[in-house]
């Protein structure tokens, strides 16, 4: 039986990989899982220098979801060298590096600065809707999403990987504009940007106002909107939103999705990714599928 | 330390006050290792609600392997868990958080409404001369309980039972003192107590709370600002569900 999966030459021993931002750069999960289990981890997102992030309240629950507004605290990319991803080699799992930036050259400084370093493949966070430079404002029009692909590309050792935001008219637009600038794997989707209102404080739910939404609620949209992308383009891509069980995860692998991402569902199950991992094996074998590529696309 | 998510067994459920409710749990693993100042995540089994409510340890008791959780019902989810009752399933993740320093000298050991659960355990641990100073809003809970423990002094803002006012009312009043404060409870609170410590030279451990995800420090939603750089981002960030909730009242800004 084949679960192993490839991005741009890469090849992933299953299917399965973390959301970036829900896993930080692993350690405080390997306390629950064997993180040889996955597929890869891709990381929280990193800038060339820390951000502090967000004022709290931060995140606030939702009808089976949650809204967060984080704000990409992150510790910048040296201490991230240093640490993180010496961490991150002990394990027998493939690297994905999310990079955030407020311009374009935070991006292509941070992608410069991951060229020699042991990474896999890079994630070009263009859709964090919770920071006012950078982040969304690069992933909502189709020009800056194309020229910026383009820029990265030109700089990046590793394939890239542009993350697109569900916070736009038409995702496939955005798609094909990443396809041309020459994006080697799409990730969708980041998280839809909703409110709370707290009725006995009347007063915003979390700092920021607005929050990125995420959690099972939003699975139907993320499946809709990978099916969609998988018809307009020829890349791979990495499917995710609410994915908290193998089902989920099998619904957006024959939407079109060659690797999944478990997100939120870290949250509440420190285990999830790897009870996907073997979920997705039982599948195969309960339904005799030889090759995980006999399920990828196959909802046409 | 070893932290897991696990299905334990509620044993007995009771309701304080209310709103207030007290749970022990059966939770081995957990209470071999847990300490004062720590706290639980707890999961609801409505999976509308997907992320955990994390509650403080009111007591622990190693021998028998059991948790004692003391919260107060304010939405959802604390509704669901008030209706648990013994041989009821419960998940809970932990124990989690760094716990109170127990030190050994003349302390104050100060909660402020749903904060003055955790207290409990701290005072049964502490081998000092103990002070509890207990801040209510109106129908008073788990008092007879501390009395084993030392002398307490009870604040109620309306004034139905000892001081009328606050805890530092309550301290001016009884004219205490101390070498050390422990307190968990509201900010307005905390912040009073961190500047009273200032004034006089006291060392000071606050409990703090914020709106937490993950509950093990990955999430970075429960951040406070510290006047040290953290850990994690290496910023002025404390976590405070992997760094706390337990901090020097200096360490932080409120």
């Amino acid at each position: 039986m084949n679960t192993k999966v490839n991005l741009a030459g890469v090849e992933l021993k299953n299917p399965v990989m973390t959301a970036s931002g829900t896993f930080g750069s692993g350690a405080e999960y390997s306390e629950f899982v064997d993180l040889s289990r996955l597929g890869a981890v891709v990381t929280k997102g990193v800038a060339n220098v820390p951000w502090p992030g967000n004022p709290t309240p931060r995140i606030a629950e939702v009808y089976g979801g949650m809204l967060n507004a984080i704000g990409l605290q992150n510790p910048g990319i040296d201490v991230f060298v240093k640490r993180d991803i010496p961490f991150l080699k002990q394990y027998d799992t493939k690297i994905i590096v999310n990079v955030c930036g407020k311009t374009t050259e935070d991006y292509i400084e941070v992608v410069e600065r991951l060229g020699d370093e042991p990474v896999d493949l890079l994630e070009i966070n263009i859709s964090c809707p919770n920071v006012k430079e950078g982040g969304i404002a690069f992933g909502q029009d189709p020009k800056a999403v194309e020229a910026i692909t383009r820029e990265v590309k030109k700089h990046a050792k590793q394939p890239v990987i542009m993350k697109l935001s569900p916070n736009v008219t038409d995702i496939t637009v955005m798609a094909k504009a990443a396809e041309a600038g020459g994006a080697d794997v799409l990730s969708l989707i980041n998280t839809l940007t909703g409110m709370k209102i707290d009725i006995n404080r009347r007063t915003f739910a979390i700092a920021n106002k607005t929050g990125g939404m995420s959690g099972p609620a939003v699975k139907p949209i993320a499946v809709r909107m990978v099916y969609q992308v998988a018809n307009a383009v020829k890349v791979p891509i990495i499917g995710m939103g609410g994915i908290a069980a193998a089902e989920d995860a099998l619904e957006f692998i024959m939407a079109g999705a060659t690797a999944v991402s478990v997100g939120t569902a870290n949250f509440y199950n420190p285990y999830a990714t790897v009870e996907i991992a073997e979920g997705i094996e039982n599948y195969m074998k309960s339904h005799q599928i030889e090759d995980i590529y006999e399920l990828i696309g196959c909802v046409k | 330390m070893e932290k897991s998510k696990l299905t334990a067994k509620v044993v007995s459920q009771e309701k304080l006050t209310a709103d207030i409710c007290s749970m022990w749990i059966q939770a081995d693993t957990i209470a071999a290792q847990a300490k004062p100042g720590q706290f639980i995540s707890v999961y609801t089994k409505d999976p509308s609600r997907l992320l955990p409510r994390p509650i403080s340890l009111c007591e622990v008791d190693r021998e028998q392997g059991r948790l004692r959780i003391v919260y107060r019902i304010v939405g959802a989810g604390t509704e669901e868990f008030s209706g648990y009752r013994a041989g009821d399933d419960i998940t809970v993740m932990g124990p989690l958080g760094n716990g109170f320093t127990l030190k050994d000298k003349k302390a104050f050991l100060i909660g402020g409404g749903i904060g003055i659960p955790p207290m409990l355990e701290l005072a049964k641990q502490l081998d000092c001369e103990k002070q509890m100073v207990l801040g209510y809003r109106d129908e008073l809970f788990l008092k007879e309980e501390f009395e084993p423990y030392g002398s307490v002094y009870v604040a109620t803002e309306d004034g139905s039972a000892g001081t009328k006012g606050n805890v530092m009312d309550a301290i001016r009043a009884n004219g205490l003192t101390a070498d050390v404060i422990y307190a968990c409870g509201p900010t307005q609170m905390l912040r009073a107590l961190k500047a009273y410590a200032e004034e006089n030279g006291i060392e000071c451990w606050l409990s703090l709370e914020e709106k937490m995800a993950c509950g093990i420090g990955a999430c970075l939603a429960c951040v406070c600002k510290s006047r040290d750089v953290d850990p994690h981002t290496h910023v002025h960030n404390k976590r405070i569900c992997k760094d706390g909730p337990v901090f020097l009242a200096q360490e932080v800004e409120l």
